[in-house]
């Protein structure tokens, strides 16, 4: 190239050339960037919520304690340091367990998120005389980071030392079990109905349609929908699991039936035309040989479909989700919240500690989603067939 | 006994049940002929015994559950579960009773499995219509009480002594709530457009270097990567404008002497930009890759370059589909509800400054509906007002989009 006497104009056009591709590249540097700069932010703001100041305290669980008054379970000094959401669990544990009164014990209790912010050296509103407290309790190793379970094994709180992300995640596993009962088995049935069996009129035309619209209206539509047919006019309690369940269910429909459309379109005619050759009906045809054949593609898409809907919100709070739930459901009419409606809650309170845990249960969910979508795309490798 | 038990004995006491139908209408076959007399499979005479079983039950249970939704008759539930018992075990009995060898059971299975499949695929039809009619319905209201024009072309959206008129208390003093929803929409638009300018040309561009430019292994691994950014949570997106973007906005804004506020539209906009990116790109992409390879080659042979080629080859054949995939990314922003939710904040502002806050018709539905007021206030009603223009706006992107791939798709042998 370099001993041909290169033109100005094509000296321009080879530099147009380098610039197009530059641009090329960094569109792609800016994606990947924004999503390294996305999970380092929010990794580095979750990640402390693992962690909880614990201090180590004798607590006598005597009869003044189960009478009320908690405070004096433990000694006055660490009064201002222990969390007071804790101690109040305990007139009702020994009410539970009235052969315990009387006895004494010492445990790493749950500390103030006051002082928990300090340890870790965060903003916080912790008196200078307790700080000192707090630093002379911490090298006596009587303080301590502890592994945040209360994290994961309680529900919400309004003290941000105690709440956790354990009603939510009972909350969505209902909803999404009921998403899974309602969606899957319709969504395979109109795929099925729409791929093998339906005649081509303008019905079946309109609903292809119908549906493909479906699938790209605004998501909290759909919130109206459950608000105004399931709420309203059926009467099912509003922010139950039941009613974000049917909702939601309602959502993944579409995505479902074209992700399994899909998968039963690839499968090769010849081997419908030879399970009809040697006298099979089109029904036989299809449970015996297209539908097992078509299945990892319809389970990949239902993962991934469900997967969308575990991290829906918007049309969740519609139908009321966002309700304050410390307590899990324990079945499907009661009032119960999501993992991501219980991350909108909290990221909408004030206090530094909730931002903390908030990022935390981002991690949460992040985790899990990631994990349900690389085990779809694992099953679409592993399941893959060319014809 | 709840609902949800009724449900978990109808289901625990079917599963045997049908297995044990199932089993006594394949064995009677077995008894009443062989391979050449049977009209059909024995399992299949089986499976006919359980349709006998489960649609009497099933119809019984639709009749209990209908009466009870619709509060005309409060079924007790151990009397629902013990008449679907009943029906089923006589539906059973009469379903063998009539059984000979040549009863056709393969056909009346199959009619009604396909009369099944036909039931379950009017319920997206009946979704479509569902959001339709109640936000029609309740829209309707709504124009009813602040008049369509009002609404459409008023530009002080100001519901705040809606209540009052709801309690039937708005009286002269009072000031009147307004619903004029100009400053709503014109944010909706603001903030798609920042959206649009952040997720068009990144996504364009990164479905040219997908396509063009990237060997194959190269490709396998950015197009899901790329797409993780689609698999996002939009509340995690609205989490990261609210606490990471937005005071960085700001920051910048107040670097170069600009005054922003807190809460502004650019933070939501450019988040939501990046979450559409993998739309555009994937969409893009696919219709880049179908381009023909002769094209390409016909253009490169003549000495063009290879971003000229792009340029003025590849891209033009594809547009249709890059249109269509745009309109898309803009119907995607428009109903787009977490991230304005969290980052853009509720003042109805009627600016063209992106660095002040301002309110989305998506924010406007949630806080109507989230707050304690009566379901047939203005201001709960003007929810579904909102839902309406939206829900029309975004079909008709969504309609046109279709349109444009399958007017101008240029068909290639």
């Amino acid at each position: 190239m370099s001993n041909i006497d290169l033109t100005p104009s094509i000296r321009r056009r080879y530099r147009a050339e380098i610039r197009f591709k530059l641009y090329c590249i960094s569109a792609v540097a800016f994606a990947l960037l924004f999503l390294a700069f996305f999970f380092v932010d929010l990794v580095s703001r979750g990640w402390p919520a693992l962690q909880q100041a614990q201090v180590r305290a004798e607590v006598s669980y005597s009869a003044a304690v189960e009478a009320g008054q908690y405070r004096k379970a433990i000694d006055k000094s660490l009064r201002r340091i222990a969390s007071r959401g804790w101690l109040r669990t305990l007139p009702l544990y020994l009410s539970e367990h009235p052969e315990r009164v009387g006895e004494k014990e010492v445990l790493w209790i749950t500390a103030d998120s006051a002082v928990d912010q300090y340890l870790k050296g965060h903003p916080n509103t912790l008196k200078a005389k307790q700080r000192k407290l707090a630093d002379r309790l911490y090298a006596e190793g009587k303080l301590r980071l502890g592994f945040n379970w209360d994290f994961f094994t309680r529900g919400d709180s309004k003290l941000p030392e105690l709440a956790g992300i354990y009603s939510a995640i009972v909350g969505t596993i209902y909803v999404l079990f009921l998403t899974m009962v309602f969606a899957l088995p319709i969504g395979i049935m109109t795929a099925i109905y729409l791929e093998e069996f339906a005649p081509d009129n303008r019905l079946i035309r309109l609903i292809e349609v119908n549906i493909n619209n479906l699938a790209a209206i605004p998501s909290i539509m759909f919130g109206l929908l459950g608000l105004a047919i399931f709420i309203n006019f059926f009467g099912v309690p509003r922010s139950s699991a039941l009613v974000g369940g049917l909702t939601l269910a309602l959502m993944t429909l579409p995505v479902i039936i074209i992700s399994a459309r899909a998968a039963l379109k690839a499968v090769p005619d010849s081997i419908r035309e030879g399970a009809l050759g040697v006298g099979a009906s089109p029904w036989q045809a299809l449970w015996h040989h297209i539908l097992p054949l078509a299945m990892p593609g319809i389970l990949t898409g239902s993962i991934i479909g469900l997967a969308q809907a575990m991290g829906e919100t918007a049309p969740l709070i519609i139908v009321g989700m966002i309700a304050y739930i410390p307590d899990e459901p324990t079945n499907v009419l009661e009032a119960a919240t999501v993992l991501p409606a219980q991350i909108f809650t909290w990221a909408g309170e004030p206090m530094r500690a909730y931002a903390e845990r908030t990022a935390a249960g981002i991690l949460v969910l992040l985790a899990v989603l990631l994990s349900l979508n690389g085990f779809a795309i694992w099953l679409r490798r592993r399941f893959e067939r060319s014809w | 006994m709840t609902a949800s038990d009724v449900v978990f004995l109808l289901l625990a006491g079917f599963l045997p049940m049908a297995w044990f139908a199932h089993r006594l209408g394949r064995n009677k076959a077995i008894l009443l002929g062989n391979a050449e007399s049977l009209h059909s499979q024995p399992g299949q005479y089986g499976w006919y015994a359980v349709l006998g079983l489960a649609l009497p039950a099933l119809v019984v249970a639709v009749i209990g559950a209908a009466l009870s939704l619709l509060g005309l008759y409060q079924v007790p539930a151990i009397m629902w579960v013990t008449a679907a018992l009943v029906v089923a075990v006589l539906g059973l009995s009469l379903a063998l009773h009539f059984m000979r060898a040549d009863l056709p059971a393969r056909v009346i299975v199959e009619t009604s499995i396909s009369w099944g499949l036909r039931l379950a695929s009017t319920i997206s039809i009946l979704t479509t219509l569902g959001i339709l009619l109640s936000v029609i319905f309740e829209a309707l209201e709504f124009f009813h009480i602040v008049g369509f024009w009002n609404f459409i072309t008023g530009t002080n959206w100001n519901p705040d002594t809606a209540f009052l008129q709801g309690a039937g208390r708005g009286h002269e003093d009072v000031a009147q709530a307004h619903f004029g929803s100009v400053p709503i929409f014109a944010g909706t638009f603001m903030i798609t457009a920042i959206a649009m300018i952040v997720a068009i040309p990144i996504g364009l561009y990164a479905a040219i270097f997908m396509s063009e430019y990237a060997s194959h292994t190269v490709r396998g691994w950015l197009k899901p990567a790329l797409e993780v950014l689609a698999g996002i949570p939009t509340v995690v997106y609205g989490f990261f404008a609210a606490i990471t973007i937005s005071p960085l906005v700001v920051q910048t804004a107040n670097f170069f002497g600009i005054a922003a506020d807190a809460t502004n539209a650019l933070a939501p906009g450019i988040v939501m930009g990046v979450m559409i990116i993998p739309f555009i790109s994937s969409l893009s992409d696919d219709v880049l890759m179908a381009v023909p390879q002769s094209l390409r080659e016909g253009s490169l042979a003549m000495g063009i370059t290879k971003a000229e080629t792009i340029r003025h080859i590849v891209i033009p054949a594809a547009l249709p589909g890059i249109v269509s995939a745009a309109l898309l990314g803009v119907s995607r922003a428009v109903g787009e509800t977490m991230i304005v939710v969290m980052a853009a904040g509720l003042r109805p502002n009627l600016t063209w400054n992106p660095l002040e806050g301002m309110t989305t018709v998506t924010v406007r539905i949630v806080d109507a509906l989230t707050g304690d007021q009566e379901f047939n206030s203005p201001l709960t009603l003007s929810a579904f007002g909102l839902g309406l223009v939206l829900l029309v706006l975004t079909m008709i992107l969504n309609l046109i989009s279709l349109s444009v791939i399958r007017r101008f798709r240029l068909k290639y042998e």
